[in-house]
């Protein structure tokens, strides 16, 4: 198995705080220690090549634990390993280095560059990396044929539907071969066509060997998912393990049966 | 090159906002446009006291008297027998001229025309070589017109067009306060020094402005000539010693007249057209500023706008530098397109006359005003810019 790998994600103890003292909330506190009833904190290990599914209500944390997991939001205890790193302590500028080579986000409100085509959209990362003009309009373009968008990429946000934008931010979430792909309700704004869409290529890219991380609240989304997590008041009171790490991803193996 | 990329964002920022990009432009072209005009107009106006310098001749010296200024003594004021004095003085070799002057003012009358010129003054031949005025058409009165106090006249070029227009006055009558005067001679323009008009003048002969007008007493200046524009230092001296000898005072410091040349009393004025053009800078500068403060405004309000945006872009792993550069670039192409549109206003406003003052551009204030539009740009920019950059990815994202 895939024990021998170090995993892509591995947090301890990790917990998030907002405010002090006795009215402090903890949007993220893991089981709470038996006596004391002090937060013990949220411990998590996701392996590459995994596909996982975090679940919750609104106000469960999981969009907490989404936003340390990206590296947009720092803990207030805790350690967060990604990719071998420790990523809990670093300063603002090494953060957007690792979420720019490290992490592909995919966000629920698409969140284009408004005024900017396809092909600038997906190669805005690569762009931020420093990849040569030339070098960064190849892989663009083949990160948006990967998603279907090839013949649109001269479009800007406001000439593309829904569903569009969303595999538009698809194919720039994964143009820098990130780690993880971390994906909040990327379906929450799309219809059934257009999810069954995103969803499919999230499938093929987990299929292909990516590690991908969807923030959820729909069970129709957790269904393609490998590994099933379920958050209620900042700590994980479920995890299902659907499909093994090294298989194809559920849906799939569904369809063209191993 | 991400150089390359931020330039092509700024613009792009830049287009997105026409009308709001326009107007904040505008404030940076008014801001530069007005340095350089103002400037220029400062400028061309202290040229123009220099070009009148030369052309009053630098060799001329005023001798004025202190009577009725108020000075402790009684002082006794300058009269023709003063100006003999000087003219016959055997050891004054610095002097070559001396004209007394009267100066009064009255209504020429011409047929129906009826104009007052700027000063009538009565005086001796040698005036108009002292005070570098030339005939253009006629001639000069004579010493003999002096001695039998004729009625003759020479006009100069404003008066003539005032009073003829077209017509040529040599030869015509004119009536200045009931004396008839026949005009002998026009004067070559001497130009305008946008202060007084040296060409709307009346000179008669000193007898006949004193018989018709002020009367034989005292004389409101005398006129010398030095030998040359080395001796008018001597020729001061000499006039300081003759007329001390003949108003018999024995102290110099009470000396009850002033003596000046043309020089300096230019001198004085030149230094007041450079406070006049300091204090156009000024107002420029003023100007310029106020458009560096819109560039602030219009930055803040861009980055509030676009926080969203700026979370998306940390978020793909903005480096913060990246995103300064992004708004620094914004705000400077916005101070630098204003202020290159600002130049060429101010070279194109600088080739029209303005209050009657031929502008003369100052290179320097070109290059001057289009670098501190530029630095502003920088500088104003740079507050709204470092708020974007330093934006929590988090918070930006958040922001609706």
């Amino acid at each position: 198995m895939a024990a021998t790998k170090p995993p892509v994600i591995r947090i301890s103890r990790v917990t998030k705080s907002y405010g002090q003292g006795d009215s402090a909330v903890h949007a993220l506190r893991g089981p709470s220690a038996p006596g004391t009833g002090e937060p013990l904190g949220v411990s998590l290990d996701i392996e590459e090549g995994d596909y996982v599914a975090v679940m919750g209500s609104s106000g469960s944390g999981k969009s907490t634990l989404m936003n340390i997991l990206g590296c947009l939001d720092v803990p207030t205890s805790g350690r967060y390993l990604l990719d071998g790193t420790d990523v809990g302590h670093l300063d603002e500028g090494r953060l957007s280095l690792v979420r720019n080579r490290k992490i592909g986000f995919v966000f629920q409100s698409f969140n284009l560059v408004p005024r900017t085509t396809a092909l600038a959209q997906v190669e805005l990362p690569l762009a931020y990396a420093g990849v040569r003009s030339a070098e960064r309009r190849r892989r663009a373009l083949a990160a948006l044929e990967l998603v279907g968008l090839a013949d649109r990429a001269g479009h800007k946000p406001n000439e593309l539907s829904g569903g569009q934008q969303q595999r538009v931010a698809v194919a720039r979430a994964l143009v820098t071969a990130p780690a993880m792909l971390l994906a909040d309700e990327p379906t929450g704004n799309l219809d059934s066509r257009s999810t069954a869409e995103v969803l499919a290529i999230i499938d093929r890219l987990n299929a292909s060997g990516r590690t991908v991380v969807v923030i959820t609240h729909e069970d129709e989304v957790a269904l393609h998912a490998k590994r099933v997590l379920r958050l209620v008041d900042g700590a994980i009171v479920d995890d299902v393990r659907r499909a093994p790490v090294d298989g194809p991803p559920p849906a799939l193996a569904a369809e063209v049966p191993v | 090159m991400i150089l390359w990329q931020m330039i092509r964002f700024a613009v792009g920022g830049l287009v997105a906002n026409k009308v709001r990009s326009a107007l904040t432009m505008l404030g940076v072209l008014i801001g530069v446009a007005s340095v350089i005009l103002l400037l220029a107009v400062g400028n061309g106006s202290s040229e123009a006291v220099k070009a009148s310098i030369t052309s009053l001749g630098t060799n001329a010296l005023t001798v004025s008297s202190n009577a009725g200024r108020g000075s402790a003594t009684a002082a006794k004021a300058l009269t023709v027998a003063d100006a003999k004095a000087l003219a016959t003085d055997a050891d004054a070799k610095s002097i070559k001229w001396v004209a007394p002057v009267v100066t009064t003012t009255g209504t020429a009358l011409y047929g129906n025309i009826s104009y007052q010129p700027g000063s009538i003054v009565g005086t001796y031949p040698a005036y108009f070589e002292t005070a570098n005025q030339k005939v253009r058409d006629g001639d000069y009165f004579s010493n003999d017109d002096v001695l039998n106090s004729r009625k003759v006249a020479v006009i100069g070029s404003t008066t003539a067009k005032q009073l003829f227009d077209t017509e040529e006055p040599v030869g015509k009558r004119i009536t200045i306060g009931g004396t008839p005067f026949t005009v002998v001679g026009v004067l070559t323009a001497k130009g305008s020094t946008g202060f007084n008009d040296p060409d709307d003048v009346v000179i008669a002969p000193l007898p006949t402005v004193q018989n018709a007008f002020t009367g034989f007493g005292s004389v409101n200046q005398i006129m010398v000539q030095a030998a040359s524009a080395e001796a008018t230092t001597e020729a001061q001296s000499d006039i300081t010693r003759i007329l001390m000898g003949t108003h018999a005072i024995t102290d110099a410091t009470k000396a009850d007249f002033r003596i000046s040349s043309q020089t300096s009393l230019l001198t004085a004025r030149e230094s007041t057209t450079k406070t006049f053009t300091v204090l156009l800078g000024a107002v420029a500068a003023i100007s310029l500023l106020v458009g560096g403060i819109g560039i602030t405004n219009i930055m803040l309000v861009t980055v509030t706008e676009r926080t969203r945006e700026i979370g998306i872009r940390k978020a793909l792993g903005a480096p913060r530098g990246v995103i300064l550069g992004q708004f620094l670039t914004e705000s400077t192409l916005l101070s630098v397109t204003g202020a290159g549109l600002g130049v060429a206003a101010g070279l194109i406003g600088s080739h029209f006359t303005i209050v009657g003052i031929e502008p003369v551009v100052i290179p320097e204030s070109v290059l001057g005003a289009f670098g501190i539009a530029v630095a502003i740009g920088l500088f104003f920019g740079s507050y709204p810019a470092s708020r974007a950059a330093s934006l929590r990815p988090i918070e930006a994202l958040r922001h609706e």
